[in-house]
């Protein structure tokens, strides 16, 4: 049944949105399974900090493979899975801030905000998580319509996110930076596929002032 | 009153697997027949895979052996960190720059024929095969606290001899003010060594160092073993520094050579970043990385995620009394 070709475009999304839920929910739950059971290593707090944190980086990249490879191959439905997609890397993200509180600070709030003013990398990731909270709180449609042309305005901060992800995890490593390097390729790889668009974005900011 | 409702994820004390179903896991495996294509991809390479999670059994497994030793007291009261822990936890970038990889990349090395040489400054340089690291000296077990420098921290029995004991036996003479420590080089055996991916990209071999006075004080031990048997390979084996009251990284693992040297020594993580590690690396809770603030560590014991394991880290890890006086002179937030 699902190799008929006659599938129409809303089936595709809904099996591609299953497919997602599937993909980002069973590895969360099989990890805080075995962290709770202290079955996750010996320590347990830095595994699930790694993972979120880089489940959320792949999640971010994923979402902006979405509408190169559309654009490719011509298979516009594929653009509304972008938000799912973004909402779990949202998810992710929550997470991995989450856990470095709740289990790495055990809830000593103080070191918590020292750290993030103290340390340029979680700087830059805070700010980074701070911005993706404003992108998942507007990104329900009615906000959307409401926001009107601002909208399109600050959901292109992601490109921006997704800069400052890559290098708080290039900054955030002891010596090992082969696979940093490789995300941050990444990175800049799908950025320059909208390289028009954010060099546009990019004098605009500067036109308006 | 509160009244929890039970949300439909919420794990349950039911969904827990009982302990027998876990550790039995293999022989379910094997009764429905999923072995083979496990052991195959076990046996095509022990380079990490997919089932790394699932492998701390791993078939061939590096073979320890008792050891005969003066038990310690353990006035403190000290909870020791499980074996299980101790063994599976290690920063051994020679074997993988992540914790786990050493446990699983290491369990085929060779430590047996070993030879580890003394020599430089002293009047009766030595080499000691791998019998005489075990034989030599009467060994005892010396419960130490282990603070590593990314914030963690365990409580480790070793069992070993004092390194100021071994350098003794080779008379240093008045030219000796450094110790230089180096592990083996054997990128055929060390995976980490071979490959840059793996290795965390530090400089091979590792090397290590200490003023001779640091050196000489009883605290710093030359470790043979932990929990009453040999050391397997990931936590350094057959011979290693422990120096409990220093960064973990000052610790050098699966030492070939010790060399009495006139000027302080380059040693690999100073190398690698300067304003992160220092040369003296002592436990600091007032002189923070520059990444993370070293106030506090994590203690790893048993418990999972929610076990409440933040405490205050110590000034020279709790070992001031025995070294404080070694750094008198010196201020040590220029000598970090």
């Amino acid at each position: 049944m699902l190799m008929n070709k006659k599938l129409t475009s809303s089936n595709k999304v809904f099996i591609l949105k299953i497919v997602i839920h599937l993909a980002a929910l069973l590895p969360l739950i099989n990890l805080y399974y075995l962290a709770f059971n202290d079955l996750l290593g010996a320590d347990p707090v830095e595994r699930v900090i790694h993972f979120t944190g880089i489940g959320a980086f792949n999640l971010l990249l994923i979402t902006l493979t979405v509408s190169p490879i559309a654009k490719k191959f011509k298979q516009g439905y594929l653009l509304q899975v972008r938000r799912l997609l973004g909402l779990y890397a949202f998810s992710y993200a929550f997470m991995h801030v989450l856990n470095f509180l709740a289990f790495d600070l055990q809830f000593a709030w103080s070191l918590f905000l020292s750290e993030i003013v103290k340390r340029p990398y979680i700087t830059i990731g805070m700010v980074a998580f701070v911005l993706v909270t404003a992108l998942a709180v507007t990104s329900h449609n009615s906000l959307r319509r409401k926001l009107g042309k601002s909208w399109q305005k600050l959901h292109n901060l992601n490109y921006l996110i997704v800069l400052l992800v890559a290098i708080h995890f290039y900054w955030s490593v002891k010596s090992e930076l082969i696979s940093p390097l490789f995300y941050l390729l990444m990175t800049l790889t799908l950025l320059a596929f909208r390289f028009k668009k954010i060099k546009a974005l990019f004098l605009s900011l500067f036109n308006q002032q | 009153m509160l009244i929890k409702t039970p949300k439909l994820s919420d794990l349950k004390e039911s969904d827990v697997t009982p302990e027998s179903v876990y550790m039995n896991r293999r022989d379910l495996l094997k009764g429905m027949g999923f072995l083979g294509a496990g052991a195959l991809l076990a046996g095509a390479s022990n380079k990490a895979n997919a089932l790394d999670w699932f492998s701390k059994d791993e078939p061939t497994k590096f073979k320890t052996t008792p050891l005969n030793y003066t038990p310690d007291a353990n006035t403190d009261n000290l909870i020791l960190t499980p074996e299980s822990k101790v063994t599976t936890h290690n920063n051994f970038y020679e074997f993988g720059a992540q914790k786990h990889q050493p446990a699983e990349l290491s369990q085929n090395f060779k430590v047996n024929p070993w030879q580890l040489t003394i020599s430089g400054e002293c009047d009766n340089p030595i080499t000691l095969d791998y019998d005489d690291l075990t034989t030599m000296f009467a060994l005892e077990e010396r419960i130490y606290r282990l603070r590593c420098v990314e914030a963690w921290s365990m409580v480790v029995p070793w069992i070993g001899f004092s390194l100021a004991d071994l350098l003794k036996r080779v008379a240093p003479n008045s030219s000796a003010k450094y110790v230089f420590f180096e592990t083996l080089h054997d990128p055929q055996q060390m995976p980490g060594q071979e490959n840059r991916r793996l290795g965390g990209g530090i400089a091979y071999p590792y090397v290590e160092g200490l003023r001779i006075d640091e050196a000489m004080n009883p605290l710093a031990l030359m470790s043979v073993g932990l929990y009453g048997k040999t050391l397997p390979p990931q936590n350094g084996a057959p011979i290693r520094l422990v120096v409990p009251w220093k960064y973990g990284f000052k610790s050098i693992k699966s030492i070939v050579s010790i060399k009495l040297v006139r000027e302080q020594p380059q040693t690999t993580w100073h190398k690698l970043a300067p304003s992160e590690y220092g040369f003296y690396a002592n436990v600091n809770p007032k002189h923070d990385h520059p990444r993370w603030s070293q106030a506090s560590e994590r203690r790893i014991t048993s418990g999972g995620l929610f076990a409440r394991n933040r405490i205050e880290t110590l000034a020279f890890n709790g070992y001031g009394e025995q070294v404080a006086h070694l750094y008198k002179a010196m201020d040590l937030r220029k000598y970090y």
